[in-house]
């Protein structure tokens, strides 16, 4: 059976992969930082089930010392101009997209197909992480396919790969120690403790101030926390259930549905949610991380605004 | 009641705000968190491990770096560029308007994996994006570059978001069922999802309102000018 793990075993590898490249890059003044970043990436996927928790955090620590103060650089090396890109491209045409909507393809079939698939009575892949090992296939799959249309040698796609991990730099584990962060903040009760000051605080007598305090509440602590998921148990304990359903009689199906809604308001215009918001800018080279926030700000705002009238208005009344 | 682990908000606020280097900001917020809520040291760093550990599952995207690398090498996004440069209806804002669209109409389906900025956005949407307004504008300036390529990154967010809770299986569903069991309400997961419906229409309606005037706040930014 294909489970999480053998993916992680894959991600070490890749990373292992990485650092021994970038310790080759004689065009990256810091290259030995690159390498030491991603050999310690490949160490917690391909371990990091081993080691112990202190293990861990001594490598999560590592990891934050090295990409927090400057230890890693970039390579000036371009491999190919945009002349001779536009060039293969012509002589490629649009199979250059069979690769890259293959990857979507499997995945979204591999979701609703791999866990139901049985060899000799074992699922072909671990029921609980479809998701995940149908990505990872869709992936391998588009990578022989590019390979092979390429004539390329695994190498060749190792390196380009290095070269973006090392263009992405620190902010490649950003999502994963923000989601590490919740964890923490978890078991110190910083939700705890919002949801008490919010509902000691807050003048909540009215149905309206309930839904408005609720709805800008989810989005705040959404911002954050950098999860609607952390804040939504918090907000609706301490004023969902207890003033807009229990109070004011409000339906619980619209309170959550539109509730989370405007927890993902946060979600658009918070640097702590880094995989939707810092790690596209820096995918997209746009020199300000935060300008993907800043063209969502508006949408946020007015989405924001209207998900509390809708609320007002349809909670009550259904 | 303890309300000192809410330092570590403002810790958080603050080096943010700050534009320190986040890294370095979250390592110290997790201590600041730890320590008020009266957690020794040596545990905290146990807990940052084992969270870290345990959350492995969000770096697995970045599997995908070898294979957009070698694309990317063989000319796909010149491709993706050359080929929109030839539609002559297309343009930056309506490229990226129909992608909001797909997004969300596949996330709803449950197709949420479909997009990302890394799978669709850099190889595919921005250099389409680019292409239509480079043949309509010729060469871009930096600004309209990257307004272009942040609000194509924009839209996969807002479809994605605003979109994925019409699907009855997705976890945001699955997390409001499970948090509302626990105090007492048994709702159908369709009920959720078909509440989400009304804000899915708004958010496609103001952002791709936004998205429509795009256009014309590159044509304006073409001619010299600034965009509010």
């Amino acid at each position: 059976m294909i489970d999480l793990h053998d993916v992680y075993v894959l991600a070490g590898a890749m990373f292992a992969a990485f650092a021994l490249f970038s310790v080759r890059d004689r065009s990256n003044p810091r290259r030995l930082g690159n390498g030491a970043f991603w050999a310690l990436l490949a160490l917690s996927f391909l371990f990091g089930s081993n080691i112990g928790d202190v293990a861990n955090g001594v490598l999560v620590v590592a990891l934050i010392i090295l990409g927090g103060t400057g230890a890693l650089g970039r390579g000036t090396a371009e491999r190919s101009t945009s002349e001779e890109r536009s060039r293969r491209a012509a002589r490629r045409g649009n199979a250059l997209f069979v690769p890259a909507l293959l990857i979507p393809l499997i995945a979204v079939v591999g979701t609703f197909t791999l866990g139901r698939i049985k060899l000799g009575g074992m699922p072909l892949a671990d029921p609980r992480e479809v998701t995940l090992i149908a990505l990872a296939l869709g992936i391998v799959a588009a990578l022989l396919v590019a390979l092979w249309q390429a004539k390329a040698p695994p190498q060749a796609a190792l390196d380009e790969g290095r070269r973006l991990a090392d263009m992405i730099g620190w902010a490649l584990i950003l999502p994963q120690l923000l989601a590490a962060l919740g964890a923490v903040f978890a078991l110190a009760g910083v939700g705890t403790a919002v949801g008490h000051v919010a509902t000691t605080w807050l003048p909540l007598g009215r149905p309206f101030a309930a839904v408005l305090a609720y709805c800008v509440g989810m989005a705040l602590f959404t911002m954050v926390m950098g999860n609607a998921f952390a804040a939504f148990p918090v907000m609706t304990a301490a004023i969902g259930v207890p003033l807009i359903v229990q109070r004011f009689g409000g339906d619980p199906a619209i309170m959550g549905a539109i509730g989370m809604l405007s927890g993902f308001c946060g979600t658009l215009v918070t640097p702590m949610a880094a995989n939707f918001n810092i790690v596209p800018a820096v995918l997209l080279e746009l020199p300000d991380r935060n300008a993907v926030i800043k063209v969502q700000i508006p949408t946020a705002l007015a989405l924001l605004a209207g998900n509390v009238v809708l609320m007002s208005v349809l909670v009550f009344r259904f | 009641m303890n309300l000192w682990p809410l330092l570590a908000i403002a810790v958080l606020v603050v080096g943010f705000a700050a534009r320190l280097n986040p890294l370095i900001v979250i390592l110290v917020t997790t201590f600041v968190a730890g320590t008020a809520a009266g957690i020794a040291p040596l545990r905290v760093l146990g807990a940052l491990g084992h969270a870290y550990n345990s959350t492995r599952y969000v770096s697995l995207i970045w599997l995908i770096l070898p294979v957009i690398g070698l694309l990317e090498h063989e000319g796909l996004r010149e491709r993706a560029r050359t080929l929109i440069g030839r539609l002559h209806a297309a343009t930056a804002g309506r490229i990226i308007l129909t992608y909001l669209g797909l997004r969300q109409l596949t996330a709803a389906l449950g197709l949420s994996s479909l997009g990302g900025p890394a799978q669709m956005v850099r190889p595919i949407v921005a250099p389409m994006a680019e292409g239509a307004a480079e043949s309509r504008f010729g060469a871009l300036s930096e600004r309209m570059r990257h307004l272009v390529r942040a609000y194509a990154a924009s839209a996969d967010n807002v479809g994605a978001f605003f979109g994925e809770d019409i699907f009855i299986a997705v976890s945001s569903i699955l997390l409001i069922k499970g948090f509302l069991a626990q105090s007492g309400y048994h709702i159908a997961p369709f009920r959720l999802s078909v509440w989400a419906i009304p804000t899915a229409l708004l958010a496609f309606s103001i952002h791709g309102v936004r998205l429509w005037r795009l256009d014309a706040k590159l044509a304006r930014l073409a001619r010299g000018g600034s965009a509010p």
